[in-house]
């Protein structure tokens, strides 16, 4: 059977290009670095406030002491803002070549020749490729990298930024606040519906160099958008950090989707802050990702606020050798009628451990509320681990909360079948496997569904044996 | 030559330390349909589940061959690829994977990589069997097996048997289960595949089946052997007056192999 195990296989995306960063915040994290940030973006007086006390909030905040191991995470050997070069790329043609290159092995600009809408790729800490199809803009929805919108629309900026997710929300979130750099900003006006996803590619490109991007959608009354982010990133022999931080506003009656694969290189910590609020009859969905890192800790929340407002996470994770998933979700029954689901997939293998850590809570407004959980793991070899570590907080009587966690191998029997129609080991886990997370790849737009599976496949080569 | 020969020699087959199969020889040769009858317990299934290489089945004695080549010495795949099928009489459930996309990558492993089916042949080739087999189309979308009924299971057990057209098939109690109608359509499907070039081997434990699919030979099974062989008229004589008379005529007290351990 097959055994070559690919252990030291080279990571996928593990190239790395001339750095052709024009500035480099240097190693470390001081009262320094913050102002040196704000000052290169030539930011608003506020926002450098509201930066160092974030920062001093960092300092004061100890390290979380549940989830995963952060007692190798040295904060002091990360470089915290590299600017890639000086300006911003407007179009195709102003983006440097060797930027270009790097895109082109990640597939990006194929991708964007499809429907895409509007392509922001980030390569390292700035976007700097950034395009909005024109019927967007006829739309009169904004699309734009975080720093830009902070120049040009910093009333709305001003007025949502830090309000789901305050600086002081954990240790990450605060560290996020004061060093945050990129990401997205979205605003979708109000009854304005958009069928074709936004996205955006992000990439680790430089060694110890931490990502904290800063996501801020705002989805207005009656409006409706998906939002699409696929991550890689190459590999180094020291621990990379990724903290991002994104903020989801979902008002009365409008509807958003967040899409998001991570295909981090196994020594990214990646420790991410996702939070959306909805409105009354207002729809959040996070459509979570994450394959490869050293360690995850990532719970996507739903404050949901409004009356009859529903909330969903539907996630994979998996775990190969020396890594750990430590995922699942929030959801905040918050007033009457609101509804969740929360669906967990997660595969763990070459000795991989995932957990599922999850939180649904019932406020007392939250009457004839309910919530829906199914956790459900695979396991592929007697190494490999998982927990499911559920907690509800129930303050209401009349609401509905179901349960139900599955764990399972690839069955000798199921095997047995698809070997015995003539395919290989090696291809028949593969499709049960693909068939296992398949409830997830379904809701990706085609082309991300055609990379996770390429990913997937090659994640699990060599789990045989 | 015409069609494949399967030869089973003094097969011996143990699970977990207790032996099942104490010595089968059958041969079964392209163009000839083979049953295995015999009562419940006596190693029908477990002949059916060893030749294909089930990992539970330990081979402690004997040997299989195709064409003169060991079939134990080949892995579960290698053997379907060499031109056997065993239809299941429990297939397995695959969550998440449509019953099309399984049988067109079992057909493409069957075919070899370079020779892989396009697409529209495929549909057509699959559309053409599903009628036949008077299958609802629909369940080439569905995921495979997964809350299939008892008789979609064996039709679609069928309808893998046509597609990939083996040398030597298999079929494990494929009639268990299925009520008249389902009966009569499984069996216009194995009769459709006779030709000189397919052996089918087929294990059941009642006659009924085989009024719909005239065996050239019929073997029965206790105590983990093959204890009497004829034509189709011992199948009928098995009809009318059950294994009584032959565990009488071989002295056979219990022809389980449960008692005879």
């Amino acid at each position: 059977m097959a055994k070559n195990m690919p252990e030291i296989e080279e990571y996928k995306y593990g190239f790395h290009d001339r750095d052709v960063s024009v500035f480099r915040s240097g190693k470390g994290l001081t009262r320094e670095v913050v102002e040196e940030i704000s000052k290169m973006k030539e930011e608003p007086q506020w926002m450098l406030d509201y930066r160092l006390k974030a920062l001093e909030h960092f300092y004061e905040r100890p390290m979380p002491q549940w989830g995963g191991d952060l007692s190798e995470l040295n904060f002091d050997e990360i470089v915290y803002y590299v600017k890639p070069s000086e300006r911003q790329g407007r179009t195709w043609d102003e983006v440097p070549d060797e930027i270009k290159q790097t895109f082109d092995k990640l597939g990006i600009p194929e991708a964007e020749q499809k429907y895409l809408a509007g392509v922001s790729a980030q390569y390292e800490s700035e976007v700097v490729y950034h395009s909005l199809k024109e019927d967007l803009e006829e739309l009169g929805i904004v699309f734009k990298d975080t720093d830009t919108a902070l120049k040009e629309n910093e009333e709305l900026f001003k007025e949502y930024f830090g309000k789901v997710i305050p600086a002081t929300d954990n240790k990450f979130a605060a560290l996020n606040s004061a060093v945050w750099s990129g990401g997205s900003f979205i605003y979708v006006p109000k009854g304005v519906q958009t069928s074709t996803p936004l996205q955006a590619y992000f990439r680790i490109n430089s060694e110890n160099m931490g990502q904290f991007e800063r996501t801020l959608i705002i989805v207005d009354e009656g409006a409706s958008v998906h939002y699409v982010e696929g991550c890689t990133a190459p590999v180094y022999t020291t621990n990379s950090l990724h903290s991002a931080v994104v903020e989801i506003f979902v008002k009365k009656d409008a509807y958003c989707r967040y899409t998001t694969i991570q295909n981090w290189a196994n020594n990214v910590y990646n420790l991410v802050t996702k939070r959306a609020t909805c409105d009354a009859n207002a729809t959040m969905e996070w459509i979570d990702g994450n394959i490869g890192s050293k360690l995850t800790m990532k719970y996507p929340a739903v404050l949901l606020k409004g009356e009859g407002a529903r909330g969903m996470t539907l996630s994979i994770a998996l775990a190969g050798k020396g890594q750990l998933q430590d995922a699942g979700a929030k959801m905040h029954h918050l007033a009457p009628n609101t509804s969740s689901s929360i669906v967990s997939k997660s595969i763990s293998k070459h000795g991989g451990k995932v957990s599922y850590r999850g939180l649904v809570h019932f406020g007392r407004k939250a009457t004839g509320a309910r919530s829906n959980i199914e956790c459900d793991t695979l396991i592929m070899d007697n190494e490999s681990t998982s927990d499911t570590i559920p907690y509800n907080e129930i303050n209401n009587d009349n609401i509905s909360l179901e349960h139900e966690a599955k764990v399972s191998k690839v069955s000798e029997e199921q095997l047995f079948y698809l070997m015995s129609r003539g395919l290989s080991e090696e291809e028949a886990t593969e499709m049960i496997v693909m068939g296992f997370i398949e409830p997830f790849t379904k809701e990706l737009p085609m082309e991300y569904a055609v990379e996770m599976n390429r990913l997937i496949k090659f994640e699990m080569e060599g789990s045989i044996g | 030559m015409a069609g494949s020969t399967l030869e089973i020699k003094n097969l011996h087959v143990s699970i977990e330390d207790k032996e099942i199969l104490k010595g089968v020889d059958l041969t079964i040769k392209g163009g000839e349909f083979h049953a295995v009858m015999g009562p419940n317990g006596t190693g029908k299934s477990t002949l059916a589940s060893a030749i294909m290489g089930h990992p539970k089945y330990e081979i402690t004695e004997g040997s299989v061959l195709l064409d003169g080549e060991d079939v134990l010495e080949m892995e579960v795949d290698e053997r379907a690829r060499a031109g056997l099928f065993l239809a299941m009489q429990y297939p397995s459930e695959i969550s998440g994977v449509t019953t099309s996309d399984f049988l067109r990558s079992s057909m493409n492993a069957r075919r070899g990589e370079g020779n892989e089916i396009s697409l529209m042949n495929f549909i057509k080739e699959m559309d053409n069997v599903l009628d036949y087999l008077e299958i609802d189309k629909n369940m080439a979308q569905r995921y495979l097996n997964e809350g299939f009924s008892g008789g979609e299971k064996k039709r679609n057990e069928i309808l893998q048997l046509m597609l990939l057209k083996p040398e030597i098939a298999i079929l494990d109690e494929i009639d268990s289960g299925l009520d008249i109608d389902a009966l009569k359509v499984v069996s216009k499907g194995i009769n459709k595949l006779r030709d000189e070039n397919f052996g089918c081997l087929i294990i059941t434990h009642y006659q009924r089946l085989l009024n719909y699919i005239t065996p050239d030979k019929v073997h029965v099974m206790m105590q983990g052997r093959v204890v009497k062989s004829g034509g189709p008229e011992l199948a009928q004589r098995l009809e009318s007056e059950g294994y009584e008379w032959i565990k009488e005529e071989l002295g056979i007290e219990d022809e389980t192999i449960e008692q005879n351990a």
